[in-house]
């Protein structure tokens, strides 16, 4: 029992966290209470995802926790000690969706923006487990996304082309290789 | 808003949770999926003075064969009932209500633990457990019990755990071929809360029913099972007086509230629409 004493994080201390955020590594003093959408933004300072609701229901806060998309708004930065964090600033530096930025840019799929991180992220996920999704899985994958803009269907677009486009690049591809 | 401030212990043993729990009394909470609790401490419908993380606990992970009995771990995330194989293969329940719990993003972090020790009366979970009469192992400060699905789901939000106890695993009846189930719901919107759903299992010889167990949720404080419509048709072909007998007895079974905006007359005439549905299913399943 001691020593769990000893491990315990008390309410009013700052406590120190390591993680690796865009693929740094990281360290930051945060209060246990502090939630991690939070501690991204205000530590540090990447703005790119947003706070809306802060209780899980539109989506503008969603990052990658080790791979998979999660709300930052419904996490402790604390829980977060020893993860892998990507957020849309590493998305969009690494180049794995400029081409569903582009999309999204090209079909206004976006007009406040503050929606767009976490459509992205959600898509991301989406395009990485299913190659064509129909237009129905793809509104599935985002029910948990708010756009108080767009009206959805540019979104819906944007996402579906991506996928289109990314499935005959490998056909493509797969011909090219074995011709 | 923000949570009030508490104090933050990661647990890797249950023994070492129930103790960080235990010490820190009437206000402390163990915290796995967070994907319910975050919200109510962001919104100050609770305000723990301590939060016991269980999602370092091994022993809270991974879902395994033991005998006759799936044992799925506390920790198991909603996720994961969509791409396990031995979920799909001995509990294919669990799978088909998976994709009606709340969206993706929430499905990576929510944990099957969480659902069953919150007992929320309109999610889907307890009421697929109920269906498949499993039984929730829970550990605490005197030791380990199981307790069987019917007992777990006392009132709102109240369920057979003690204050302090942790909900350890969902073990469930491994699912033979002989069996057909299946699931739905009705919303007004995708990954919302249902007006009203059902999970039902069956063991069939033939096209004979000769057992079933139907379970609904958001119909009141508890996922209920509705009897007297499974004793319509335990013994017999679902024909259409048949089923039309077991819609006719849910207004027995089921006693739902006047809400705020859905009578109690509509909410049993959706699960009498709903019941014909699944029944149709399993019927037609052969
Ligand atoms: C926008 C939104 C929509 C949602 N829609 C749905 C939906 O349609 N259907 C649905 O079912 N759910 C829905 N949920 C809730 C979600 O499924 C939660 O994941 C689930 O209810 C709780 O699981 P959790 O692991 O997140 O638990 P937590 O939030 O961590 O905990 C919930 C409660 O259970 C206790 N607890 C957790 N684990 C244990 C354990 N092992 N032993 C003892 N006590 C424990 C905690 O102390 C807490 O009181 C939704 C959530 C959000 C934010
Ligand atoms: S801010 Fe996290 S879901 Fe709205
Ligand atoms: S673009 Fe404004 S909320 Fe979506």
């Amino acid at each position: 029992m001691s020593s769990i004493m000893s491990d315990l994080d008390e309410a009013d201390a700052t406590v120190r966290v390591r993680f690796v955020v865009n693929g740094r590594k990281t360290a930051c003093d945060v209060a246990p209470r502090d939630t991690l959408v939070d501690c991204l933004r205000t530590q540090l300072e990447l703005t790119g995802t947003h706070a809306g609701c802060e209780m899980g229901a539109c989506g503008a806060c969603l990052v990658q926790l080790d791979g998979r998309a999660v709300h930052a708004c419904l996490m402790f930065a604390v829980q977060a000690d020893g993860a892998r964090i990507d957020t849309i600033e590493g998305l969009s530096e690494s180049g794995v969706i400029a081409d569903l930025q582009a999309e999204f840019h090209r079909r206004n799929a976006l007009q406040c923006g503050f929606c767009t991180p976490g459509m992205l992220i959600n898509a991301h996920e989406l395009l990485s487990n299913v190659a064509r999704p129909s237009r129905e899985a793809i509104r599935d994958a985002l029910s948990g996304n708010f756009c108080r803009c767009t009206g959805y269907e540019a979104i819906v677009d944007a996402i579906a082309a991506v996928a289109e486009a990314r499935a005959a690049k490998a056909a493509q591809g797969a011909e090219g290789a074995s011709s | 808003m923000k949570a009030r401030a508490f104090s933050y212990f990661r647990a890797s043993t249950v023994e070492e949770a129930l103790d960080a729990h235990a010490q820190g009394g009437d206000d402390a909470r163990y915290i796995a999926g967070g994907q319910s609790l975050v919200p109510a401490l962001a919104l100050r419908l609770q305000a723990p003075r301590r939060l016991v993380d269980i999602n370092h606990i091994d022993e809270l992970r991974g879902v395994r064969r033991e005998g006759e009995w799936l044992r799925i771990g506390a920790l198991t995330r909603h996720c994961e009932m969509l791409t396990e194989p031995l979920i799909a293969e001995f509990a294919p329940l669990l799978r088909a209500a998976a994709p009606f719990v709340a969206h993706p993003a929430i499905r990576n972090r929510g944990t099957l633990g969480g659902s069953v020790a919150l007992a929320d009366p309109a999610s889907e979970f307890p009421a697929v457990v109920l269906a498949l009469e499993a039984e929730i192992e829970v550990a605490g400060p005197a030791g380990r019990r199981r307790v069987r699905a019917e007992d777990f789901f006392v009132d709102l939000f109240e369920t057979a755990l003690a204050p302090g106890e942790l909900l350890v695993a969902v073990h469930v009846p491994l699912f033979n071929p002989g069996q057909r189930i299946a699931f739905d719901e009705l919303a007004r919107r995708r990954g919302d809360y249902a007006l009203v759903g059902c999970g039902i299992s069956a063991t069939c010889a033939d096209d004979l029913i000769t057992d079933i167990r139907i379970a609904f949720f958001s119909v009141g404080n508890v996922p209920t099972r509705a009897r007297r419509a499974e004793s319509e048709i335990a013994g017999s072909r679902l024909s259409p007086d048949v089923i039309a007998a077991a819609q006719a007895a849910l207004g027995e079974d089921l006693a739902p509230d006047d809400g705020d905006d859905v009578p109690a007359a509509m909410r049993l005439h959706l699960a009498r629409v709903l019941l014909g549905r699944l029944l149709g299913q399993i019927g037609g399943a052969t």
